[in-house]
């Protein structure tokens, strides 16, 4: 039946919309195969952040008891991994697709290869492996266990079950799936160097690719992550972050400490301190003892969200 | 009888702890069976990447009844007692219970209490959710809604009990959800469809048609057999690797081995960095020309299925992988190659080796000092070793070593020999940290010598200065192989190093606060005298005490107290090694109790002499002489015991010469001076059999005197003179060892 489905929707598919030959073409494939499984299909978050996992919709949503499926494009800033464009993999801004299911479905692994075949990854004829890969992150207060998931001996996602995410434990647990977009998109297209993936599938006048659209950004990116980024008010920004997360935090709380108002926007302040963290560090202007009390300022904050947020109607408190 | 299979299939178990599960599980399951009096002739467990299976057969069919024998109260006893004794029993009448006569205490009750056994199917099934609920993996989680932990989601539970020639059953129980049942799965890809199983047998049969191998010997043995054919075929050798066999036969219930290529300009990079990008990230086994034993262009991949295109696919993609990897290897190694080693140091200044040990800078230059004050003692060229302890760390911070720190020191040495350092000193880079293991080979050369125990012993006297010692079987900074690895260089190489001279003075280096200058400035006149004073001969401690007594008065005294302090971390500290060297002794075969009987000797820290000594010890106890020598001396010792303890006195010191009245005493006295003085001399001369000889010599005197001679005679002023004889035996032989220690 899914097979059979799957042939129509190919046949239906304009060509420049192939996922094989397309970027934007696969993303669209994924939102579409997530949305019709019943996840809400958001959009980016509108903060730099690290990963998809910082979306709210992903960290605040793991927590609390209501269940919640949603599936997004997420930008992700990793100022260190910037390489000014010349390297073929490296990226300091690159896309992943996130899909958060809680609690995590018994056949979430089938969700997920089947996923796979819409994209043009047919585990007939490719070695899909699941690889032991326990996830953690030092700033969110937070650790799962999964795996590495190969395509032919090439990671192409991260599959995590969440145990505790701001430091409060996941219950039900949610399953959260990971597609490296450009690492999938290079694989199916065939091609070695990410800037030279087809964006928009045309082979005309009108083709676009990875490079036209992201190669100067890279180029300026890195300049500014590792030589510009201007430090003086980059502390300064965390600072305010860091100040501002905690009185947003203070100030919404009810009387009775029940009840929270103001999680969401406290916590944007939280992401955004873990971002200029990210940034000072590509500087090379924090010390490694200073690393590490900045990860652990960060994840502070992080865990005064999640209390706060588990006090707020999304997550679970009572009326 | 019945046998039992289980199996629990999950989601992807991780390769590295599916052998200790299936061990567990079959400890778990067959503990319990033994506890519940169900006896079974043999158990055997498997693991796939997705599945736990346990086989037990000839169960028992039921537990065998359980006859209990009550005493009771006597025969007419009050009210209460029998009361209180019918419920203990469980019998509602006392009529139930037998009358036990007896003439002389008087008739009494007895309850027979009979446990009829349950049919074992029952009891398996109640014990099962224990084990599942408290399976010990090292890593567990929820998933779901459940409370139920397990390593990845649980699935689906098969549980049948029963006879050979019958049906066999289900054993019934659920936990978190889950019903056990006798339905399983195959191939995640090639025969996801369900079926049923009844009994080990088949199981098998039926999962290898399902395309899963159970076993993961026989998934290993077949990726080895494979893996060598197709290796064969195009006349090459598999270079074979125990470690990511077993790990890639964890990762497959289905291997289907494949053979792929990459651009031959890659051999360009050492063989060793193109092992490790294929192996460590991609799981793949590596190939040699067996003339040349060079390394080929090609490579071995484990797939977990039959393509439908005959792997094409998988080829291309593993192909497409690896050119990458190799390409950002080759990158990294070309980087490397463009900053000389010594041009990296500066950063060093700005890593901590360890909170309370300071930067690896610092570390490096406690190093580099070390190895320039030993490269003398041990054969070395200063400047070599200086330069050598330079550079050893250096590779730490290049790119290929970041991403394999495995290969730390083997690039040191390529990036040393690139730019033309001395071949000592980048062999030194490589060889200092050897030996890595027990089964390691020692560095031979003087340069990686002087540099190899510059490194161990930073780090030793460094984490016993902070007090970071191993304690059981906790050792995170592998202090323990630190030890044994200097050990085996001193032994292998035969080197003499005056161990606690060297290890206080280090200990009093490694001090980073401001003292530490100020310590070194004040005891510098002192070190010289210290250098002066042989550590084999008396006991530094006492020495050191007096120097510092007389010394405190002029210098500042409380720094010296201090730099003093580091004297009893230096004993514990060569305790240390002492205890790492009689085990080493003991695994090669030397007597524990003769490794005891020089450890007892005060002072010793020339562990080669102790080794030898230890040795020559050994052969002499094998001949008569030292034999009878030994039962002398411990007769002797046993008398001086209990008179000693009787008298409650020691009878130490010299006997009066003038007293001596037997000939065989006089001949005794004679002896021990000519033994004493000969196998002083021999000692000194580190001549140990000339030793044992000269204290062979005693044994006719030894004997001749226990023959005629009585000690304890009435004439007090005689007794006493001949116990002071009696423990001149025993201190004589104390020069090569203490023989009240030696058993026999």
């Amino acid at each position: 039946m899914a097979e059979a489905n799957l042939r129509a929707s190919d046949r239906s598919r304009p060509d420049n919309l192939d996922p094989s030959r397309s970027f934007q073409g696969l993303i669209l494939a994924l939102q579409q195969y997530w949305a019709n499984w019943g996840c809400v299909i958001l959009q980016p978050y509108d903060m730099e952040v690290g990963a998809g996992t910082f979306h709210p919709a992903t960290t605040l949503r793991a927590l609390g008891p209501k269940p919640w499926n949603a599936a997004y494009v997420q930008p992700s800033r990793r100022p260190k991994d910037g390489r000014y464009g010349e390297n073929p993999n490296r990226l300091q801004h690159y896309y992943q697709f996130q899909v958060i299911l809680k609690p995590s479905p018994p056949d979430i692994q089938d969700l997920y290869l089947n996923s796979l075949k819409v994209i043009g990854i047919d585990p007939k004829i490719h070695d899909i492996r699941f690889v032991e890969d326990d996830w953690e992150s030092p700033t969110l207060g937070a650790w799962g266990l999964g795996w590495e998931c190969w395509c032919d001996g090439m990671e192409v996602s991260q599959f995590t079950y969440f145990q505790q995410v701001a430091g409060f434990e996941c219950s039900p647990v949610a399953g959260e799936l990971t597609y490296g977009l450009e690492r999938l998109a290079m694989y199916v297209q065939g091609v070695d160097n990410v800037f030279a993936l087809n964006f928009n599938g045309r082979d005309d006048e009108k083709k676009v690719t990875y490079g036209d659209v992201f190669l100067q950004a890279e180029q300026e990116y890195s300049r500014h992550n590792f030589e510009f980024a201007d430090t003086g008010m980059l502390f300064e920004q965390f600072k305010m972050a860091e100040a501002a997360c905690k009185k947003y935090l203070a100030d919404g709380w009810s009387k009775d400490r029940k009840h929270h108002l103001m999680a969401l926007p406290a916590y944007d302040q939280c992401i955004k301190a873990s971002h200029v963290f990210n940034l000072l560090d590509a500087r090379g202007v924090i010390s490694v003892t200073e690393r590490q009390s900045y990860i652990l300022r960060v994840r502070e904050l992080a865990k005064a969200c999640g209390e706060a947020w588990l006090a707020t109607e999304a997550g679970g408190a009572a009326g | 009888m019945p046998d039992l299979l289980l199996e629990f299939l999950s989601e992807e178990i991780p390769a590295r702890m599916q052998a200790r599960a299936a061990d567990d599980l079959k400890k778990m399951v067959t503990d319990r069976l033994v506890a519940a009096g169900l006896v079974y002739e043999g158990a055997k467990a498997f693991a796939t990447p997705r599945r736990l299976a346990l086989s037990v057969h000839g169960v028992l069919v039921r537990q065998p009844d359980i006859k209990e024998q009550k005493k009771g109260p006597r025969v007419g006893a009050p009210e209460g007692a029998i009361a209180g004794f019918l419920k203990a029993a469980g019998l509602s009448l006392i009529g139930e219970a037998k009358v036990e006569k007896d003439a002389k205490k008087g008739d009494f009750y007895v309850a027979v209490i009979e446990k009829q056994g349950r049919p074992a199917i029952d009891v398996i099934g109640e014990m099962m959710p224990e084990v599942v609920r408290t399976f010990p993996w090292p890593k567990s989680m929820r998933w779901g809604s459940g409370r139920l932990t397990w390593v990845r989601p649980l699935h689906s539970i098969v549980a049948t009990f029963g006879p050979e020639t019958e049906e066999p059953e289900i054993v019934h129980f659920e936990v978190g959800g889950i019903k056990s049942g006798n339905e399983t799965r195959g191939h995640r890809f090639m025969a996801p469809a369900p079926f049923k199983v009844r009994r080990f047998d088949d199981y098998v049969a039926k999962l290898e048609a399902a395309k899963v191998v159970l076993d993961p010997a026989r998934r290993a043995a077949s990726i080895l057999a494979d893996a060598k054919h197709l290796a064969f075929a195009q006349g090459y050798e598999l270079v074979e690797d125990d470690v990511l066999l077993a790990e890639v036969a964890g990762l497959v219930e289905w291997p289907v081995t494949l053979i792929g290529a990459f651009d031959a300009a890659y051999l360009a990079i050492p063989e060793e960095v193109i092992r490790a990008t294929i192996r460590n990230n991609q799981k793949c086994f590596v190939l040699r020309d067996a003339a040349t034993a060079k390394l080929v262009n090609k490579f071995i991949l484990v797939a977990n299925e039959e393509a439908s295109d005959g792997g094409k696919a998988i080829i291309a993609g593993n192909e497409r992988v690896i050119r990458a990897r190799l390409s950002d290897a080759k990158f990294f190694y070309d980087a490397d190659l463009k900053t000389r080693l010594e041009d990296r140091l500066p950063k060093f200044g700005g890593i901590v080796f360890h909170d309370k040990l300071g930067t690896q800078a610092e570390r490096i230059a406690r190093i580099v000092a070390l190895a320039g004050q030993w490269a003398p003692i041990v054969g070395a060229d200063g400047a070599k070793a200086t330069r050598a302890a330079q550079l050893c760390k250096a590779d730490l911070l290049t790119d290929v070593v970041g991403e394999f720190p495995e290969l730390q020191g083997l690039m040191g040495r390529y990036y040393a020999e690139a730019q033309n350092e001395d071949e000592a000193v980048a062999h030194a880079c490589e060889d200092h940290y050897k030996p890595k293991g027990p089964d390691d080979l020692v560095p031979g050369d003087p340069v990686s010598i002087a540099v190899a125990l510059a490194d161990k012993i930073d780090t030793l006297v460094g984490f016993w200065a902070i007090d970071e010692k191993p304690t059981g079987s906790k050792d995170p900074y592998a202090l323990r192989r630190a030890a044994l690895g200097v050990i085996r260089i001193i032994v292998e190489n035969e080197l003499r190093l005056p161990l606690r001279l060297q290890l206080w003075r280090h200990f009093s280096v490694i001090r980073r606060d401001e003292n530490l200058a100020d310590a070194i400035a004040l005891l510098h006149p002192l070190n010289e005298q210290i250098l002066k004073l042989s550590a084999t001969d008396i006991e530094l401690a006492v020495k050191l005490e007096v120097l510092v007594s007389e010394k405190a008065k002029q210098l500042a005294g409380p720094v010296l107290v201090q730099a003093h302090s580091y004297l009893h971390q230096t004993h514990d500290l060569l305790s240390f090694f002492a205890d790492r060297l009689k085990v080493q002794l003991r695994e090669d075969g030397a007597r524990h109790d003769l490794v005891d009987a020089v450890f007892a000797l005060e002072g010793q820290d020339d562990l080669l002499m102790i080794v030898r000594r230890v040795a020559a010890l050994g052969n002499f106890l094998d001949t008569d002489d030292g034999k009878n020598l030994l039962a002398g001396v411990k007769r002797a010792s046993n008398i001086l015991r209990i008179e000693e303890k009787k008298d409650n006195k020691s009878y130490a010191g010299a006997p009066d010469a003038k007293r001596l009245a037997a000939p065989e005493e006089k001949a005794l006295a004679e002896a021990i001076n000519i033994a004493k003085k000969d196998a002083s001399a021999a000692v000194a001369k580190e001549n140990f059999a000339a030793a044992m000889s000269a204290m062979a010599k005693l044994r006719p005197r030894v004997d001749a005197f226990f023959e005629k001679v009585t000690v304890n005679v009435d004439d007090k002023v005689l007794r006493e003179n001949r116990l002071k004889l009696l423990n001149e035996i025993r201190e004589a032989t104390r020069a090569v060892a203490d023989f009240s220690r030696i058993e026999g």
